[in-house]
Protein backbone atom coordinates (compact mmCIF):
# COMPACT_ATOMS: atom_id res chain seq x y z
CA UNK A 1 0.00 0.00 0.00
CA UNK A 2 1.09 3.38 -0.57
CA UNK A 3 2.06 6.24 1.83
CA UNK A 4 -1.01 8.21 0.44
CA UNK A 5 -3.67 4.89 0.48
CA UNK A 6 -2.53 4.62 4.18
CA UNK A 7 -2.85 8.30 4.97
CA UNK A 8 -7.04 8.31 3.53
CA UNK A 9 -7.97 4.82 4.38
CA UNK A 10 -8.83 2.52 7.66
CA UNK A 11 -10.99 4.97 9.12
CA UNK A 12 -14.33 4.00 10.52
CA UNK A 13 -16.46 2.51 7.98
CA UNK A 14 -20.18 3.19 9.85
CA UNK A 15 -18.96 7.01 11.22
CA UNK A 16 -22.25 7.13 13.41
CA UNK A 17 -22.15 3.31 14.91
CA UNK A 18 -18.80 2.66 15.36
CA UNK A 19 -17.72 5.59 17.29
CA UNK A 20 -20.83 5.15 19.63
CA UNK A 21 -19.73 1.64 19.99
CA UNK A 22 -16.10 3.00 21.29
CA UNK A 23 -17.29 5.82 23.31
CA UNK A 24 -19.78 3.27 25.41
CA UNK A 25 -16.52 1.16 25.57
CA UNK A 26 -14.73 4.20 26.89
CA UNK A 27 -17.20 5.32 29.04
CA UNK A 28 -17.94 1.66 30.54
CA UNK A 29 -13.84 1.77 31.06
CA UNK A 30 -14.09 5.55 32.96
CA UNK A 31 -16.98 4.76 35.11
CA UNK A 32 -15.43 0.90 36.21
CA UNK A 33 -11.83 1.99 36.57
CA UNK A 34 -9.51 -1.10 35.43
CA UNK A 35 -12.05 -2.86 33.69
CA UNK A 36 -10.24 -4.84 30.62
CA UNK A 37 -13.42 -3.83 27.99
CA UNK A 38 -12.79 -5.73 24.55
CA UNK A 39 -13.51 -3.53 21.26
CA UNK A 40 -12.98 -4.61 17.93
CA UNK A 41 -10.61 -3.31 14.82
CA UNK A 42 -12.80 -0.84 13.73
CA UNK A 43 -9.95 1.81 11.79
CA UNK A 44 -6.31 0.79 10.91
CA UNK A 45 -4.32 3.52 11.01
CA UNK A 46 -0.61 3.67 9.90
CA UNK A 47 2.73 2.20 12.57
CA UNK A 48 2.87 3.56 15.46
CA UNK A 49 -0.66 3.67 15.88
CA UNK A 50 -2.88 0.37 17.07
CA UNK A 51 -6.04 -0.05 15.67
CA UNK A 52 -7.65 0.67 19.18
CA UNK A 53 -5.43 4.07 19.58
CA UNK A 54 -6.73 4.57 16.05
CA UNK A 55 -10.56 4.12 17.21
CA UNK A 56 -10.12 5.93 20.25
CA UNK A 57 -8.85 9.13 18.52
CA UNK A 58 -11.87 8.85 15.69
CA UNK A 59 -14.38 8.90 18.25
CA UNK A 60 -13.11 11.37 20.59
CA UNK A 61 -10.50 14.10 18.44
CA UNK A 62 -12.04 16.75 16.45
CA UNK A 63 -10.97 20.23 15.56
CA UNK A 64 -11.84 21.30 19.33
CA UNK A 65 -9.66 18.92 20.60
CA UNK A 66 -5.86 20.13 20.82
CA UNK A 67 -3.80 16.99 21.38
CA UNK A 68 -0.17 16.30 21.97
CA UNK A 69 2.21 13.09 20.36
CA UNK A 70 5.09 11.57 21.76
CA UNK A 71 8.02 11.19 19.04
CA UNK A 72 7.23 7.91 17.71
CA UNK A 73 3.87 9.08 17.01
CA UNK A 74 5.04 12.96 15.33
CA UNK A 75 7.80 11.01 13.36
CA UNK A 76 5.72 9.39 11.15
CA UNK A 77 4.22 11.41 8.35
CA UNK A 78 1.51 9.15 7.95
CA UNK A 79 0.50 8.74 11.14
CA UNK A 80 0.06 12.14 11.58
CA UNK A 81 -1.87 12.30 8.34
CA UNK A 82 -4.00 9.83 9.33
CA UNK A 83 -5.11 11.35 12.52
CA UNK A 84 -5.32 14.79 10.71
CA UNK A 85 -7.68 13.58 7.58
CA UNK A 86 -9.85 11.36 9.66
CA UNK A 87 -9.78 13.33 12.64
CA UNK A 88 -9.51 17.07 11.98
CA UNK A 89 -7.14 17.50 15.50
CA UNK A 90 -5.37 20.38 15.95
CA UNK A 91 -2.02 19.04 17.33
CA UNK A 92 -0.09 20.90 20.08
CA UNK A 93 3.76 20.69 21.03
CA UNK A 94 2.71 22.27 24.15
CA UNK A 95 1.64 19.29 26.56
CA UNK A 96 0.41 21.83 29.34
CA UNK A 97 -2.32 23.22 27.10
CA UNK A 98 -3.46 19.60 25.57
CA UNK A 99 -6.99 17.98 25.94
CA UNK A 100 -5.65 14.91 25.06
CA UNK A 101 -2.38 12.88 24.70
CA UNK A 102 -1.42 10.26 22.32
CA UNK A 103 1.29 8.05 24.09
CA UNK A 104 3.12 5.30 22.07
CA UNK A 105 6.43 5.01 23.65
CA UNK A 106 4.99 4.70 27.42
CA UNK A 107 8.13 4.37 29.32
CA UNK A 108 9.50 7.75 27.36
CA UNK A 109 6.58 9.49 28.21
CA UNK A 110 7.20 12.87 29.95
CA UNK A 111 6.05 12.69 33.67
CA UNK A 112 2.16 13.30 34.71
CA UNK A 113 3.34 17.10 35.97
CA UNK A 114 3.72 18.20 31.95
CA UNK A 115 0.13 18.16 31.48
CA UNK A 116 -2.74 20.14 31.93
CA UNK A 117 -4.16 19.16 35.29
CA UNK A 118 -7.03 22.08 35.27
CA UNK A 119 -7.89 24.33 37.96
CA UNK A 120 -9.55 24.17 40.80
CA UNK A 121 -12.13 25.99 39.87
CA UNK A 122 -12.29 24.25 36.12
CA UNK A 123 -10.63 20.69 37.12
CA UNK A 124 -11.98 19.29 33.58
CA UNK A 125 -9.84 21.37 31.45
CA UNK A 126 -7.00 18.94 31.97
CA UNK A 127 -5.09 16.48 29.86
CA UNK A 128 -6.43 12.85 29.33
CA UNK A 129 -3.80 10.89 28.64
CA UNK A 130 -4.16 7.93 25.99
CA UNK A 131 -1.11 5.69 26.36
CA UNK A 132 -1.25 2.75 23.94
CA UNK A 133 0.16 -0.30 25.72
CA UNK A 134 0.83 -4.49 24.43
CA UNK A 135 -2.02 -6.17 26.54
CA UNK A 136 -3.25 -6.25 30.19
CA UNK A 137 -1.65 -9.07 31.36
CA UNK A 138 1.47 -7.38 32.65
CA UNK A 139 3.70 -8.49 35.23
CA UNK A 140 2.97 -5.65 37.74
CA UNK A 141 -0.79 -6.75 39.39
CA UNK A 142 -1.86 -3.10 41.29
CA UNK A 143 -4.84 -3.19 43.32
CA UNK A 144 -7.34 -0.72 42.56
CA UNK A 145 -10.17 1.39 44.72
CA UNK A 146 -12.36 3.70 44.99
CA UNK A 147 -15.30 5.15 42.74
CA UNK A 148 -16.83 2.48 39.90
CA UNK A 149 -14.95 0.00 42.28
CA UNK A 150 -17.10 -2.62 44.33
CA UNK A 151 -14.69 -3.75 46.34
CA UNK A 152 -10.88 -3.86 44.37
CA UNK A 153 -10.12 -4.60 41.13
CA UNK A 154 -6.59 -6.06 39.65
CA UNK A 155 -5.50 -4.32 37.05
CA UNK A 156 -2.18 -5.57 35.34
CA UNK A 157 -1.33 -3.50 31.99
CA UNK A 158 1.70 -4.57 30.08
CA UNK A 159 3.23 -1.23 30.29
CA UNK A 160 3.41 1.80 32.92
CA UNK A 161 5.31 5.04 32.78
CA UNK A 162 8.05 5.44 34.75
CA UNK A 163 7.96 6.06 38.53
CA UNK A 164 3.99 5.13 38.35
CA UNK A 165 3.29 4.65 41.96
CA UNK A 166 4.88 8.05 42.77
CA UNK A 167 3.46 10.05 40.10
CA UNK A 168 -0.16 8.41 40.67
CA UNK A 169 -0.36 9.34 44.44
CA UNK A 170 0.60 13.03 43.48
CA UNK A 171 -2.17 13.19 40.62
CA UNK A 172 -4.21 11.41 43.14
CA UNK A 173 -3.47 13.77 45.71
CA UNK A 174 -3.96 17.07 43.55
CA UNK A 175 -7.69 16.00 43.62
CA UNK A 176 -9.93 17.34 42.11
CA UNK A 177 -6.96 18.31 39.71
CA UNK A 178 -5.23 15.65 37.83
CA UNK A 179 -5.04 13.69 34.85
CA UNK A 180 -6.71 10.94 33.68
CA UNK A 181 -5.31 7.51 31.60
CA UNK A 182 -7.22 5.76 28.97
CA UNK A 183 -4.94 2.53 28.28
CA UNK A 184 -5.00 1.09 24.92
CA UNK A 185 -4.13 -2.44 24.66
CA UNK A 186 -4.68 -5.24 21.63
CA UNK A 187 -8.56 -5.42 21.17
CA UNK A 188 -9.00 -4.03 24.49
CA UNK A 189 -9.46 -0.84 26.50
CA UNK A 190 -9.15 0.34 30.33
CA UNK A 191 -9.38 3.69 32.26
CA UNK A 192 -7.70 5.06 35.07
CA UNK A 193 -9.75 8.58 36.28
CA UNK A 194 -8.26 10.51 38.99
CA UNK A 195 -10.27 9.12 41.66
CA UNK A 196 -8.96 6.17 41.49
CA UNK A 197 -6.58 4.97 45.02
CA UNK A 198 -4.10 2.45 43.34
CA UNK A 199 -1.27 -0.12 45.44
CA UNK A 200 0.92 -2.85 44.62
CA UNK A 201 -0.39 -6.43 44.92
CA UNK A 202 1.96 -8.84 46.82
CA UNK A 203 2.66 -11.52 44.66
CA UNK B 1 -38.54 3.76 -4.41
CA UNK B 2 -37.11 7.22 -3.62
CA UNK B 3 -36.06 7.55 0.26
CA UNK B 4 -36.82 10.48 2.41
CA UNK B 5 -33.59 12.55 4.28
CA UNK B 6 -33.50 11.13 7.72
CA UNK B 7 -32.39 12.47 11.01
CA UNK B 8 -28.62 11.72 12.15
CA UNK B 9 -28.85 8.57 14.24
CA UNK B 10 -29.78 9.56 17.42
CA UNK B 11 -30.45 13.29 16.27
CA UNK B 12 -27.48 15.03 17.13
CA UNK B 13 -24.71 15.93 14.98
CA UNK B 14 -21.22 13.29 14.99
CA UNK B 15 -19.17 16.76 16.41
CA UNK B 16 -22.07 17.23 19.00
CA UNK B 17 -22.23 14.11 20.02
CA UNK B 18 -18.38 13.79 20.50
CA UNK B 19 -18.43 17.36 22.64
CA UNK B 20 -20.99 16.24 25.25
CA UNK B 21 -18.56 12.53 25.21
CA UNK B 22 -16.28 13.74 26.15
CA UNK B 23 -17.95 16.06 28.74
CA UNK B 24 -19.51 12.75 29.98
CA UNK B 25 -16.05 11.32 30.06
CA UNK B 26 -14.97 14.36 32.00
CA UNK B 27 -17.68 14.50 34.75
CA UNK B 28 -17.29 11.00 35.78
CA UNK B 29 -13.40 11.32 36.62
CA UNK B 30 -14.47 14.08 39.05
CA UNK B 31 -18.08 12.73 40.33
CA UNK B 32 -19.87 15.58 41.30
CA UNK B 33 -18.06 18.64 39.25
CA UNK B 34 -20.42 20.25 37.27
CA UNK B 35 -18.62 19.96 33.98
CA UNK B 36 -19.80 22.56 31.28
CA UNK B 37 -21.05 21.58 27.76
CA UNK B 38 -22.16 23.38 24.38
CA UNK B 39 -25.69 22.24 25.14
CA UNK B 40 -27.90 22.70 21.81
CA UNK B 41 -31.02 23.25 20.74
CA UNK B 42 -33.09 21.04 21.06
CA UNK B 43 -36.50 20.35 18.93
CA UNK B 44 -38.64 21.02 21.95
CA UNK B 45 -38.44 23.66 24.69
CA UNK B 46 -35.57 24.10 27.74
CA UNK B 47 -37.06 22.64 30.84
CA UNK B 48 -38.12 19.84 28.95
CA UNK B 49 -35.86 17.41 29.15
CA UNK B 50 -33.26 19.05 26.96
CA UNK B 51 -30.01 18.18 29.02
CA UNK B 52 -30.94 14.64 29.69
CA UNK B 53 -31.98 14.19 26.18
CA UNK B 54 -28.83 15.24 24.65
CA UNK B 55 -27.08 13.10 27.12
CA UNK B 56 -29.18 10.11 26.15
CA UNK B 57 -28.40 10.45 22.56
CA UNK B 58 -24.71 11.41 22.92
CA UNK B 59 -24.77 7.79 24.62
CA UNK B 60 -27.43 5.55 22.87
CA UNK B 61 -26.51 2.59 20.55
CA UNK B 62 -28.84 -0.11 18.35
CA UNK B 63 -27.95 -2.67 21.12
CA UNK B 64 -29.78 0.08 23.75
CA UNK B 65 -33.02 -0.37 25.40
CA UNK B 66 -34.49 2.42 26.72
CA UNK B 67 -37.06 3.85 29.30
CA UNK B 68 -38.56 7.08 30.20
CA UNK B 69 -39.71 7.96 33.14
CA UNK B 70 -41.71 11.72 34.61
CA UNK B 71 -42.05 11.87 38.00
CA UNK B 72 -41.98 7.68 37.94
CA UNK B 73 -44.16 7.17 34.99
CA UNK B 74 -43.65 6.11 32.32
CA UNK B 75 -47.01 7.24 30.77
CA UNK B 76 -46.93 11.14 31.38
CA UNK B 77 -46.35 13.67 28.48
CA UNK B 78 -43.22 14.12 29.31
CA UNK B 79 -42.10 10.91 29.24
CA UNK B 80 -44.09 9.67 26.27
CA UNK B 81 -42.87 12.41 24.10
CA UNK B 82 -39.23 11.77 24.59
CA UNK B 83 -39.52 8.07 24.16
CA UNK B 84 -41.30 8.63 20.83
CA UNK B 85 -38.30 10.95 19.94
CA UNK B 86 -35.97 8.52 20.35
CA UNK B 87 -37.77 6.15 18.74
CA UNK B 88 -38.22 7.95 15.78
CA UNK B 89 -34.24 9.53 15.48
CA UNK B 90 -32.64 6.48 16.90
CA UNK B 91 -35.06 3.77 16.36
CA UNK B 92 -34.18 1.70 19.59
CA UNK B 93 -36.15 -0.58 21.30
CA UNK B 94 -37.84 0.92 24.35
CA UNK B 95 -39.63 -0.37 27.35
CA UNK B 96 -41.48 0.27 30.59
CA UNK B 97 -39.86 -2.03 32.83
CA UNK B 98 -36.95 -0.77 34.48
CA UNK B 99 -35.36 -4.44 34.70
CA UNK B 100 -35.36 -4.60 31.05
CA UNK B 101 -33.65 -1.58 30.41
CA UNK B 102 -30.00 -0.63 29.86
CA UNK B 103 -30.54 3.70 29.78
CA UNK B 104 -33.27 5.12 31.94
CA UNK B 105 -33.75 8.87 31.02
CA UNK B 106 -35.64 10.39 34.18
CA UNK B 107 -37.11 13.26 35.20
CA UNK B 108 -37.35 13.84 38.89
CA UNK B 109 -37.96 10.40 40.30
CA UNK B 110 -35.08 7.20 40.47
CA UNK B 111 -37.09 3.56 40.16
CA UNK B 112 -38.04 1.60 43.25
CA UNK B 113 -36.91 -1.49 41.14
CA UNK B 114 -33.05 -1.78 42.54
CA UNK B 115 -30.81 -0.61 39.48
CA UNK B 116 -28.06 -3.04 38.53
CA UNK B 117 -24.84 -2.74 36.99
CA UNK B 118 -24.68 -1.77 33.46
CA UNK B 119 -27.62 0.27 33.87
CA UNK B 120 -27.08 3.78 32.95
CA UNK B 121 -30.02 6.25 34.71
CA UNK B 122 -29.71 10.08 33.11
CA UNK B 123 -31.23 12.39 34.66
CA UNK B 124 -33.22 15.56 33.50
CA UNK B 125 -31.93 18.73 35.74
CA UNK B 126 -33.39 22.28 35.71
CA UNK B 127 -30.59 24.13 37.67
CA UNK B 128 -27.62 21.93 38.19
CA UNK B 129 -25.85 24.03 41.06
CA UNK B 130 -26.66 23.33 44.41
CA UNK B 131 -25.81 26.69 45.78
CA UNK B 132 -27.41 28.84 43.13
CA UNK B 133 -30.12 30.24 45.26
CA UNK B 134 -27.74 31.00 47.80
CA UNK B 135 -25.43 32.68 45.73
CA UNK B 136 -26.25 33.74 42.39
CA UNK B 137 -23.04 34.66 40.94
CA UNK B 138 -21.42 31.54 38.85
CA UNK B 139 -18.29 33.50 39.27
CA UNK B 140 -18.94 33.01 42.87
CA UNK B 141 -20.19 29.43 43.35
CA UNK B 142 -17.13 28.23 41.27
CA UNK B 143 -14.71 29.61 43.71
CA UNK B 144 -16.86 28.20 46.61
CA UNK B 145 -16.35 24.36 45.05
CA UNK B 146 -12.95 25.20 44.32
CA UNK B 147 -12.63 25.78 47.95
CA UNK B 148 -14.92 23.09 48.96
CA UNK B 149 -17.01 26.16 50.77
CA UNK B 150 -19.90 24.55 51.75
CA UNK B 151 -20.77 26.29 55.47
CA UNK B 152 -23.77 28.36 53.14
CA UNK B 153 -25.72 25.37 52.61
CA UNK B 154 -25.28 24.20 56.28
CA UNK B 155 -26.50 27.47 56.79
CA UNK B 156 -29.60 27.23 54.92
CA UNK B 157 -30.34 23.71 56.38
CA UNK B 158 -29.91 25.29 59.60
CA UNK B 159 -32.08 27.77 59.30
CA UNK B 160 -34.85 25.32 57.79
CA UNK B 161 -34.65 23.85 61.35
CA UNK B 162 -34.58 26.87 62.91
CA UNK B 163 -38.11 27.38 61.44
CA UNK B 164 -39.77 25.04 60.99
CA UNK B 165 -38.24 22.60 63.94
CA UNK B 166 -36.89 20.26 61.19
CA UNK B 167 -34.82 20.32 57.91
CA UNK B 168 -37.56 21.16 56.12
CA UNK B 169 -35.74 20.48 52.28
CA UNK B 170 -38.48 17.69 50.80
CA UNK B 171 -36.75 17.65 47.07
CA UNK B 172 -33.37 18.14 45.28
CA UNK B 173 -32.10 17.40 49.23
CA UNK B 174 -28.09 18.33 48.21
CA UNK B 175 -25.66 15.17 48.54
CA UNK B 176 -21.93 15.39 49.06
CA UNK B 177 -20.27 12.90 46.62
CA UNK B 178 -17.42 11.31 47.58
CA UNK B 179 -16.42 13.09 50.18
CA UNK B 180 -15.61 16.40 47.76
CA UNK B 181 -18.38 17.60 45.69
CA UNK B 182 -21.90 19.01 47.17
CA UNK B 183 -24.25 18.13 44.26
CA UNK B 184 -27.69 18.75 43.23
CA UNK B 185 -29.68 15.74 42.78
CA UNK B 186 -31.74 17.53 40.62
CA UNK B 187 -35.61 17.69 42.06
CA UNK B 188 -36.26 14.05 42.92
CA UNK B 189 -37.63 13.89 46.56
CA UNK B 190 -35.18 13.20 49.15
CA UNK B 191 -36.80 9.73 49.40
CA UNK B 192 -34.50 8.91 46.47
CA UNK B 193 -31.32 9.93 47.63
CA UNK B 194 -30.11 6.87 49.68
CA UNK B 195 -30.50 4.83 46.33
CA UNK B 196 -27.78 7.13 44.61
CA UNK B 197 -25.32 5.46 47.58
CA UNK B 198 -23.15 3.07 46.22
CA UNK B 199 -25.47 2.49 42.99
CA UNK B 200 -24.12 -0.53 41.02
CA UNK B 201 -25.67 1.84 37.83
CA UNK B 202 -23.85 4.91 36.50
CA UNK B 203 -25.88 8.00 36.83
CA UNK B 204 -25.51 11.37 34.46
CA UNK B 205 -27.12 14.04 34.53
CA UNK B 206 -27.63 16.48 32.03
CA UNK B 207 -28.99 20.06 32.20
CA UNK B 208 -29.45 21.68 28.75
CA UNK B 209 -30.95 25.77 29.31
CA UNK B 210 -27.65 25.35 32.12
CA UNK B 211 -24.84 23.97 30.04
CA UNK B 212 -23.74 21.71 32.42
CA UNK B 213 -23.32 17.26 32.54
CA UNK B 214 -22.35 16.00 35.67
CA UNK B 215 -21.98 12.10 37.28
CA UNK B 216 -21.67 9.65 39.54
CA UNK B 217 -19.89 6.65 39.15
CA UNK B 218 -21.44 3.25 40.20
CA UNK B 219 -20.26 2.44 43.53
CA UNK B 220 -19.53 5.84 44.66
CA UNK B 221 -20.28 7.37 48.41
CA UNK B 222 -23.06 10.08 48.13
CA UNK B 223 -24.42 11.24 51.44
CA UNK B 224 -26.97 13.80 52.27
CA UNK B 225 -25.73 16.35 54.22
CA UNK B 226 -27.55 17.29 57.43
CA UNK B 227 -26.54 17.23 61.43
CA UNK B 228 -25.65 15.05 64.07
CA UNK B 229 -28.80 16.49 66.18
CA UNK B 230 -30.67 16.28 62.58
CA UNK B 231 -29.57 13.49 60.77
CA UNK B 232 -31.33 12.88 57.05
CA UNK B 233 -34.43 11.05 57.00
CA UNK B 234 -36.78 10.47 54.26
CA UNK B 235 -40.32 10.85 53.26
CA UNK B 236 -42.53 8.10 55.06
CA UNK B 237 -46.77 7.25 54.46
CA UNK B 238 -49.09 6.55 56.70
CA UNK B 239 -50.72 4.40 54.06
CA UNK B 240 -49.56 1.92 51.63
CA UNK B 241 -50.35 2.06 48.20
CA UNK B 242 -54.22 2.23 47.26
CA UNK B 243 -53.19 0.22 44.08
CA UNK B 244 -50.70 -2.28 45.05
CA UNK B 245 -50.43 -2.10 48.76
CA UNK B 246 -46.71 -1.49 48.53
CA UNK B 247 -45.53 -0.45 51.80
CA UNK B 248 -42.13 2.11 51.55
CA UNK B 249 -42.49 3.08 48.10
CA UNK B 250 -42.98 7.03 46.63
CA UNK B 251 -46.49 7.72 46.81
CA UNK B 252 -48.47 10.65 44.92
CA UNK B 253 -51.69 12.09 45.84
CA UNK B 254 -54.58 11.65 43.04
CA UNK B 255 -57.16 13.84 43.66
CA UNK B 256 -60.91 11.54 42.62
CA UNK B 257 -63.56 13.88 43.61
CA UNK B 258 -64.36 17.51 44.45
CA UNK B 259 -65.53 17.06 47.49
CA UNK B 260 -61.67 16.51 48.77
CA UNK B 261 -61.15 12.90 48.26
CA UNK B 262 -58.10 11.68 47.05
CA UNK B 263 -55.93 8.18 47.15
CA UNK B 264 -52.39 7.60 47.29
CA UNK B 265 -50.55 5.68 44.48
CA UNK B 266 -46.87 4.61 43.60
CA UNK B 267 -45.01 6.80 41.82
CA UNK B 268 -43.31 4.60 39.92
CA UNK B 269 -46.06 3.02 37.50
CA UNK B 270 -43.87 0.09 36.31
CA UNK B 271 -43.22 -1.00 40.01
CA UNK B 272 -46.89 -0.47 40.91
CA UNK B 273 -48.44 -2.57 37.33
CA UNK B 274 -45.51 -5.51 38.39
CA UNK B 275 -46.78 -5.57 41.71
CA UNK B 276 -50.61 -5.87 40.64
CA UNK B 277 -49.87 -8.23 38.14
CA UNK B 278 -48.38 -10.19 40.84
CA UNK B 279 -51.68 -10.10 42.66
CA UNK B 280 -50.85 -7.90 45.23
CA UNK B 281 -53.99 -5.72 45.79
CA UNK B 282 -54.59 -2.18 47.21
CA UNK B 283 -57.99 -0.97 48.96
CA UNK B 284 -58.93 0.87 46.04
CA UNK B 285 -58.11 -1.53 43.48
CA UNK B 286 -60.69 -2.89 41.35
CA UNK B 287 -62.17 -6.64 41.95
CA UNK B 288 -60.30 -8.95 41.00
CA UNK B 289 -60.55 -9.86 37.17
CA UNK B 290 -62.08 -13.18 36.50
CA UNK B 291 -59.08 -15.40 35.58
CA UNK B 292 -60.47 -18.22 34.18
CA UNK B 293 -61.80 -15.95 31.07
Amino acid sequence: MSAATQVFEGGFTDTVLNSQEIFRALMDAMANPGRVVSVGDLAIAPSPLTSVTASIAATLFDHDASVWCDKPILASDDAIGWLKFHTGLVVTGNPSEADFALISDVEAMPSFDSFAKGTSEYPDRSTTLILQIADFDGPQKLTLKGPGIKDIEVFAPSQLPKMFMEQWAANRGAFPRGVDLIFAGQGALAALPRTTRISKKEA
Amino acid sequence: MTELATYNFAYLDEQTKRMIRRAILKAIAIPGYQVPFASREMPMPYGWGTGGVQVTAAIIGPKDTLKVIDQGADDTTNAVSIRAFFQKVANVPVTTRTTEATIIQTRHRIPETALAAGQTLVYQVPIPEPLRFLEPRETETRKMHALEEYGLMHVKLYEDIARHGHIATTYAYPVKVEGRYVMDPSPTPKFDNPKMHNSPALQLFGAGREKRIYAIPPYTEVVSLDFEDHPFEIQTFSQPCALCGAKGSYLDEVILDDKGGSMFVCSDTDFCEERQAAGHRGELSAPQAEAAE
